[in-house]
């Protein structure tokens, strides 16, 4: 489904990524885990094509991402859900209206909104939160808006960056829960984490990057470093 | 249904912008505030240089044996320029009234006048150019017209025109107009430089609230919505703020150009700016309006489009 062939990229003369070539097939959970600036945000910026490879290429199915023109991106992009660490909610939307914006985006008609993000609400257990703004929300619950819009369009992927970072361990365990059943739900899931605990929770495939080159790939692995 | 979505969109990022939205709209309002205060200095620049012009004319004095039709039909010609704005014809009797009322009390003037026992004042036009720099070409149709130059057709003899007084008043005429241009182009470049200048401030201004939504933008780009949808917000966003910066300076020139018609009429030579604004008031709407309207959304394209290239 995704694969990164010898990629690198580098920002002037420092290599964020080095050579880097991986797979990921579809329904997978794959962890990427790595200290603070071995290059984990940088891949999955390749991956969402908000930043070119200086050398290599990355494909989503038969898609050379970097042969995408800006005009189609969009559309590329509505494949995938995204979660941030910082859940990068829109400040002036209520929890209702940033999940339905993601809706909006991509076309889809007022009733299908008034139908699926009272259900998304629900499954993230935050329907009486909904005419709250970010401000008025925990970190907790800012989190699970974020995974509601990441996947109210049900996306063929979910990549979810350092999404525990700035969760306490009761939020971090349910996020961590809430994305397991996701891709029990044959959603493909890339984290990147350097959580220890959220990597050994999961219990899945492990990416291990370290100054911007793969050094482990483990199929069910736990976090070492 | 898209476009409903930006509207609504646009709408709230605008009511739910709190301090931005009132900055951004104030500012604005100072920009087309200046862009008014230019229209009203426009207008009295050409009160002022039309009431000048006006001032300014050429009188055609004809000889006492001319008649009045042969007068008559030579203001008909004259209308006929282009470059002539009235031509007013005075006979010789009403000549003699006026100097008679304006010399009343100065029987130095009016004994010699009743001593010679007929009128010798002659039939004049008084003629109006269009602009003061026409008036040689005005006289020079007089010159080299032959009804002028040797009587009418038919007739023979010689012209029935018996002076002009553009010679004497050339040199006056001449420096009045080279003021009246450059007074005109100073007044021009002074109104680009501010209205420049205001827009300017607005553009900044507009991007400076855009700056502070830029992770936004991203975000909505992460989440799949194309460049127009997430321009559009944005740019409704732009268009109420120059409505209602609009709105707002079409109130308060209310009370200002009444104010400043009332302190300022006598001194500006009988231009009121109440007046004016009362008159002109659909105009004044349209420019202001028009002006708010694109410059927040030719801002916001502007300043969003850096954001939207990755």
């Amino acid at each position: 489904m995704i694969y990164f062939d010898k990629v690198t990229k580098k920002y002037g003369d420092m290599a964020a990524l080095e050579d880097v070539t991986l797979s990921v097939a579809p329904k997978e959970f794959v962890s990427i885990v790595g200290h603070s600036g071995a290059g984990k945000t940088t891949l999955l910026k390749l991956l969402l094509a908000e930043e070119r490879p200086t050398e290599g290429n990355v494909f989503f199915e038969s898609v050379d991402v970097n042969d995408l023109p800006s005009s189609a991106l969009h559309h590329y992009r509505r494949r995938i859900g995204m979660v941030f660490q910082d859940f990068r909610l829109i400040p002036n939307k209520t929890a209702y209206e940033n999940i339905a914006f993601a809706m909006e985006a991509v076309g889809r008609t007022d009733d299908e909104i008034k139908s699926d993000v009272p259900y998304i609400l629900e499954l993230v257990n935050l329907s009486d939160k909904a005419l709250h703004f970010p401000s008025q929300l925990s970190g907790g619950e800012k989190q699970r808006i974020g995974i509601g819009r990441a996947i109210i369009n049900q996306p063929d992927l979910i990549v979810a960056d350092e999404p525990t970072g700035n969760l306490d361990p009761i939020n971090t365990y349910e996020v961590v829960e809430i994305l397991k059943k996701i891709n029990e739900l044959g959603t493909t899931i890339i984290i990147t984490t350097h959580n220890k605990g959220v990597v050994d929770a999961i219990g899945k495939r492990v990416i291990t990057i370290d100054r911007g080159k793969m050094v482990r790939d483990d199929a069910e692995g736990k976090y070492i470093l | 249904m898209e476009i409903k979505r930006m509207l609504v969109g646009g709408w709230k990022n605008f009511a739910r912008g709190g301090a931005v939205s009132a900055a951004t709209v104030l500012i604005m309002t100072v920009t087309l505030g200046i862009i008014g205060a230019l229209i009203f200095l426009s207008a009295l620049l050409s009160f002022t240089l039309n009431t000048i012009k006006d001032k300014v004319n050429v009188s055609v004095y004809f000889v006492t044996t001319a008649s009045e039709g042969e007068i008559l039909s030579v203001k008909d010609q004259l209308e006929k320029l282009p470059q002539v704005k009235s031509v007013t014809y005075t006979s010789a009797t009403d000549a003699l009234a006026i100097f008679r009322i304006r010399h009343a009390n100065d029987q130095s003037y009016l004994q010699p006048l009743d001593e010679l026992g007929y009128n010798p004042l002659d039939a004049s036009l008084v003629v109006n150019a269009k602009d003061p720099s026409e008036y040689e070409s005005i006289v020079n149709f007089l010159g080299a017209s032959p009804m002028l130059s040797e009587g009418l057709p038919g007739q023979g003899g010689t012209s029935i025109v018996d002076r002009i007084n553009y010679k004497q008043n050339k040199d006056s005429i001449d420096r009045l107009s080279i003021a009246i241009n450059a007074t005109r182009t100073v007044g021009f470049a002074v109104v680009i430089f501010f209205a420049i200048a205001s827009i300017l401030i607005a553009f900044a201004t507009v991007r400076l609230a855009i700056y502070t939504a830029k992770d936004e933008i991203v975000v909505m780009r992460l989440v799949g919505a194309s460049n127009a949808y997430v321009q559009g917000p944005f740019i409704v966003t732009g268009v109420i703020t120059g409505v209602a910066a609009a709105l707002l300076v079409l109130l308060l020139l209310w009370p200002a150009a009444w104010y400043a018609g009332v302190k300022t009429t006598g001194w500006f030579g009988g231009f009121n700016l109440a007046s004016y604004y009362g008159s002109h008031f659909a105009l004044i709407f349209v420019i202001l309006m028009g002006s708010g309207i694109v410059l927040g959304a030719v801002a916001s394209v502007l300043a969003i489009r850096r954001y939207l290239k990755a």
